[in-house]
């Protein structure tokens, strides 16, 4: 699996579970998970909405452009699917 | 000159340490109250909760050691790992309750390593309580952004042909890594193989131990 996705770039308020330095960044769906409770709604003692949760790869390159350690290194993060947009 | 007889040093020649007399934090005193009331309403009992405290700390990484030796010699156990890791090691008999676990593999090629950058998320059902230093500012930021330099600072020099991959554990999965088998094991039991495993191995900031380093 390889469809690649890009992190929403919003900076919403809130109990986020889309670590900030992600948001903006494209990356490729490793594997889908769940559906999970969206924590966001959770947080807030509401009925969280069963949503995918997709750990999505990136490249260090990706994330930390010129400033990358070893740009051909990764990481991968879980995140929710309303978080996410085709490229 | 720290072996002078003086009246701040201990007998051991070393300062004495302030008592920590202080108050409560806000948050000391709310978990205080909140457990009194639960008792007094009889939602849960005081014996009750030392169980489950006694439960967490019973909890070692001497559980994760067994699951990953057993990984690295039964196949039908690393085929059920790779399926579903919570079911795997639940089939093992550890109680992990409802966490929904991960195996990465390391290899010669790919080293993982993991972290939360968003609070302290840790397998803390199946090795226990995190290490300090895993729920440190230092560690989250440095992790996701420089793992080679954390990795050294923990000893551990990568090649620049091992991808270094870190998993940022950011929601409802937790991750254990599967080091890489020392060489020089290939007739090892199980136990003798657990032995190899640290902690830090299976979080990625170390690697599993070398038979020389054992003996």
């Amino acid at each position: 699996m390889s469809e690649q996705v890009r992190i929403r770039p919003d900076m919403p308020p809130g109990h986020i579970r889309t670590p900030a330095y992600l948001r903006g960044k494209v990356g490729v769906i490793e594997r889908t998970l769940g559906p999970f409770a969206n924590p966001e709604q959770l947080a807030y003692r509401r009925n969280g909405e069963p949503l995918p949760l997709h750990r999505v790869r990136f490249t260090m390159a990706e994330v930390w452009g010129a400033h990358a350690e070893t740009p051909t290194d990764t990481i991968e993060a879980e995140i929710y699917a309303h978080w996410l947009e085709p490229v | 000159m720290p072996h002078d007889h003086h009246e701040h040093l201990s007998p051991s020649g070393h300062p004495f340490r302030a008592d920590n007399d202080v108050p409560l934090t806000y948050w000391q005193a709310m978990e205080i109250a909140v457990r009194e009331l639960l008792i007094e309403k009889g939602v849960t009992t005081a014996a009750e909760i030392a169980a489950q405290i006694d439960t967490m700390d019973a909890r070692t990484p001497s559980n994760g050691a067994a699951v990953v030796a057993r990984f690295w010699t039964d196949p039908a156990f690393r085929d059920a790992m790779r399926a579903d890791a919570s079911v795997a090691t639940r089939a093992m008999g550890y109680d992990i309750g409802p966490m929904k676990l991960i195996a990465v593999e390391s290899t010669a090629d790919l080293h993982n390593i993991v972290v939360c950058t968003l609070c302290s998320c840790y397998p803390r059902n199946l090795l226990g309580l995190p290490p300090d230093w895993y729920k440190s500012r230092a560690y989250r930021a440095r992790t996701v952004r420089e793992p080679r330099s954390v990795l050294a600072e923990f000893g551990v020099v990568l090649p620049a042909s091992t991808q270094v991959r870190v998993h940022d554990s950011t929601a409802d999965m937790r991750y254990i890594v599967i080091p890489a088998r020392p060489a020089g094991t290939q007739d090892w039991t199980q136990d003798a193989l657990a032995a190899l495993v640290t902690r830090d191995s299976m979080i990625g900031t170390g690697l599993a131990k070398s038979p020389e380093a054992l003996a």
